[in-house]
């Protein structure tokens, strides 16, 4: 009898698989011919809310087919975990763009589809463009979608407190920090060294602009005619090597969360940092804060801000539902977007040529500074990051260690310039 | 029906006279072996093959010898973070050697102190941080040494220490030995729970003989203890030899992929995700990432040998 039992037992079992398998494929075939399903790969886990409950449901409104899921991973993982599920094929449809040279290098592992294609792209300028395009400007994989702007938000309480007024050159900037600390209540700069991006980021990138004059500056460190050894970049370094006596004690090992943390309980004065701290602040402090922009140097005419193109969306190119992919971009291209993001998220640029009204006041003082400044971007993330040692992590090294006072700023644009000029022929001269 | 009836009546000799080979052996080694296989000695030697490989930049990969070892060993943007994450690597060794090992030992001899009651709860509790995962431990001791908020300098200040406070996590002279320190608080319960259960294996007539014989604890520690626990401390040296030369997630946590400031928390574990996985704007490089792989497993297979054929077989073994 025993051997009876078992066969009919797998015949049983091998009709249940058949089953399974059936229904399986009734329920995928289901999928196909009803609504899709698109998932967002992003970086922005700070966004998730807003994209749940704003920008996907005014998608949903005008495309209820296709359903839309927002996957979000920590910043500083998101690279790694992209790159390996795009290689093992698990990645979502829709993959948030890093700006340069981490998306071109997506694109030409064909795993980026072009979306010269996709109606909306006509929305953006070339400049928007250019961060998502490859060198020659003819291809683009990305629908630009936000840029970020440097400045200073500062706390209005404590500005009026102490008799302050935002400064606009640097040797205002020095003697409202001397007020400050004098006073000797507050921390006068909120910035901490721990994880190093704030160095090059939130200082070097934010206030070197109007040191090596914006665009300018930039292409001509790409053209090799400017070297990190110029005096403009040594300048920077030595303006950001002065604001150590200024910042809170054990800097060193301040993280971000903790430089958030110290300006939203009001214990600090002056947060160096950019738009996109604005939506957090908005939330955690209950003061009122301002911003200006990052101080001139003494005698420049012309003021610079650094307004980088940051986020843009692209095309998993193994993705299943490229025609719902498509119709997502040339969506997000749209105003109706741009006003979403522009209002939902104070402090994300919308890219796109459409006028959109920024609400939020401060959000609005940081865009309003195209108006009256040059803007340009990050000098490290076009071309410049290509090669090893990458110029990126170089920069953040050297700018934290400029703060804590272990390198002088001479030593520091000596390293950076000497990581370049290793693997890039331009300042190999 | 009768396929069925003359299969369930097939007599049991003929079925051992059919499978000379031993066809047991074979059933029992499958499923370790299918696995380890499958997990581990496809991926390392999957590994190995991809560090003698370079890849462009459309993805194609190309054979290239070993030039990436010799990249990694000569070119100065890779050598000089290769050499330095060893260095930091046998620095939090060492460190995890001498404290962690020595303070293991240390608790297992107080653990089995005759008299010592509420032994199982300290057993429980200094093994806990073991358990607990790597990233809460590192938020934890974080909070605790955050110059901004942390209760590590008030608690300085209240014995009269204060002036002696640091940020240490973010100071170059410091911040590889505040990390390891943590990791061997994590980590102290291993060696200790080994250490004691070697010594709970020590009859007590070879102590009590050497009590009569006039010995001193410190002489029944140093004569008679330690010559019988050697093995177990051999053990525990190898298991942290391997752990640290592996250890990744604690900097991670702590001091992020760029293992600051000034790569001085860098080890091989992050040197090796960086390069793999790329970080920022750094774009990784499976196939160099593969050749730190392979360096690092070089690296640890020498240790090993070294402990095999050094140590190992001269160690002598007792039962009792």
């Amino acid at each position: 009898m025993r051997p009876l039992h078992a066969k009919n037992l797998v015949r049983r079992a091998g009709q249940m698989l058949a089953t399974v398998s059936v229904a399986a494929a009734a329920m995928a075939f289901a999928n196909v011919a009803g609504a899709q399903t698109l998932t967002i790969e992003s970086w922005r886990n700070d966004d998730a809310d807003v994209w749940n409950s704003q920008i996907i449901p005014a998608f949903n409104k005008k495309y209820p087919n296709i359903k839309v899921q927002f996957k979000a991973d920590p910043p500083t993982e998101y690279n790694a975990a992209l790159n390996a599920r795009l290689t093992g094929g698990t990645a979502g449809d829709l993959i948030t763009c890093r700006p340069f040279d981490a998306s071109l290098d997506l694109f030409k592992k064909g795993q980026l589809l072009p979306v010269n294609d996709v109606q909306g792209i006509e929305n953006f300028s070339d400049v928007a463009k250019s961060a998502w395009s490859t060198d020659d400007g003819k291809t683009t994989f990305c629908m630009p979608m936000a840029s970020v702007i440097h400045g200073f938000i500062y706390n209005k309480p404590i500005f009026d407190e102490l008799k302050l007024t935002p400064p606009k050159t640097v040797s205002e900037f020095h003697a409202v920090l001397d007020k400050i600390k004098a006073h000797g209540k507050y921390t006068p700069i909120a910035m901490g060294t721990a994880d190093q991006w704030e160095a090059a980021t939130m200082g070097l990138q934010n206030i070197g602009v109007n040191y090596w004059k914006g665009e300018e500056g930039r292409k001509a460190l790409i053209d090799g005619k400017q070297k990190f050894t110029d005096p403009a970049y040594v300048q920077t370094f030595a303006e950001l090597a002065s604001w150590a006596p200024y910042m809170g004690k054990g800097y060193q090992a301040q993280k971000y969360p903790d430089t958030q943390n110290l300006f939203a309980l009001g214990r600090a004065a002056i947060y160096p940092g950019g738009s996109w701290d604005v939506p957090i602040f908005r939330k955690q402090a209950d003061f009122e804060f301002d911003a200006f922009a990052p101080p001139v140097p003494d005698g420049a005419s012309k003021c610079y801000i650094s307004d980088h193109t940051d986020i843009a969306l692209g095309i998993n190119a193994k993705s299943k539902s490229v025609e719902a992919a498509k119709t997502f971009l040339s969506w997000i291209a749209s105003s109706d977007f741009a006003d979403i993001y522009a209002n939902s998220l104070p402090g994300f640029f919308p890219l796109s040529k459409e006028k959109v009204t920024v609400k939020d006041p401060v959000a609005a003082k940081f865009v309003g500074w195209r108006a009256t400044c040059d803007s340009s971007i990050r000098n490290s993330y076009q071309i410049l990051s290509r090669g090893t040692p990458n110029l990126e992590n170089e920069l953040w090294n050297v700018s934290a260690q400029v703060l804590n006072g272990t390198m002088k700023p001479e030593e520091a644009a000596k390293k950076a310039e000497d990581g370049l000029a290793s693997w890039y022929a331009p300042h190999k001269k | 029906m009768s396929d069925i009836t003359a299969l369930g009546v097939q007599p049991a000799e003929r079925v051992f006279a059919r499978s000379r080979f031993p066809l047991h052996i074979a059933v029992f080694l499958a499923p370790a072996l299918v696995i380890y296989t499958v997990f581990s000695i496809y991926p390392l030697v999957d590994t190995i093959r991809l560090s003698f490989y370079s890849g462009d930049e459309t993805g194609a990969r190309h054979f290239s010898g070993l030039s990436n070892f010799y990249t990694l060993l000569t070119d100065p943007a890779w050598s000089g973070h290769f050499w330095n994450a060893l260095k930091n690597n046998l620095i939090f060794f060492s460190i995890h050697m001498v404290v962690q090992n020595g303070i293991g030992l240390g608790l297992a001899m107080l653990l089995s102190l005759p008299r010592l009651t509420g032994g199982s709860v300290y057993r429980t509790l200094l093994f806990l941080p073991t358990m607990l995962s790597v990233v809460i431990i590192g938020f934890i001791w974080q909070l605790m040494l955050n110059p901004l908020w942390g209760i590590a300098e008030k608690i300085l200040d209240a014995v009269g220490l204060g002036s002696f406070f640091g940020p240490w996590l973010g100071q170059e002279s410091t911040a590889l030995i505040t990390v390891s320190l943590i990791s061997v608080w994590q980590f102290v319960g291993i060696p200790m729970m080994l250490i004691y259960a070697a010594l709970l294996n020590i009859p007590d007539d070879l102590l009590d003989a050497a009590t009569v014989d006039g010995a001193g604890p410190f002489s029944v520690f140093w004569f008679v203890r330690l010559p019988l626990i050697l093995p177990t401390l051999g053990v525990v040296s190898i298991l942290t030899f391997v752990a640290n030369f592996n250890a990744f997630d604690l900097i991670y946590a702590v001091k992020g992929a760029l293992a600051g400031p000034n790569f001085s928390t860098d080890i091989l574990g992050t040197f090796f995700y960086r390069t793999f996985f790329g970080y920022q704007l750094q774009v990784g490089s499976p196939t160099m990432g593969a050749t730190v792989a392979t360096a690092m497993l070089i690296i640890i297979l020498i240790g090993v040998l070294i402990y095999l054929f050094g140590v190992q077989r001269r160690l002598q073994r007792h039962t009792f």
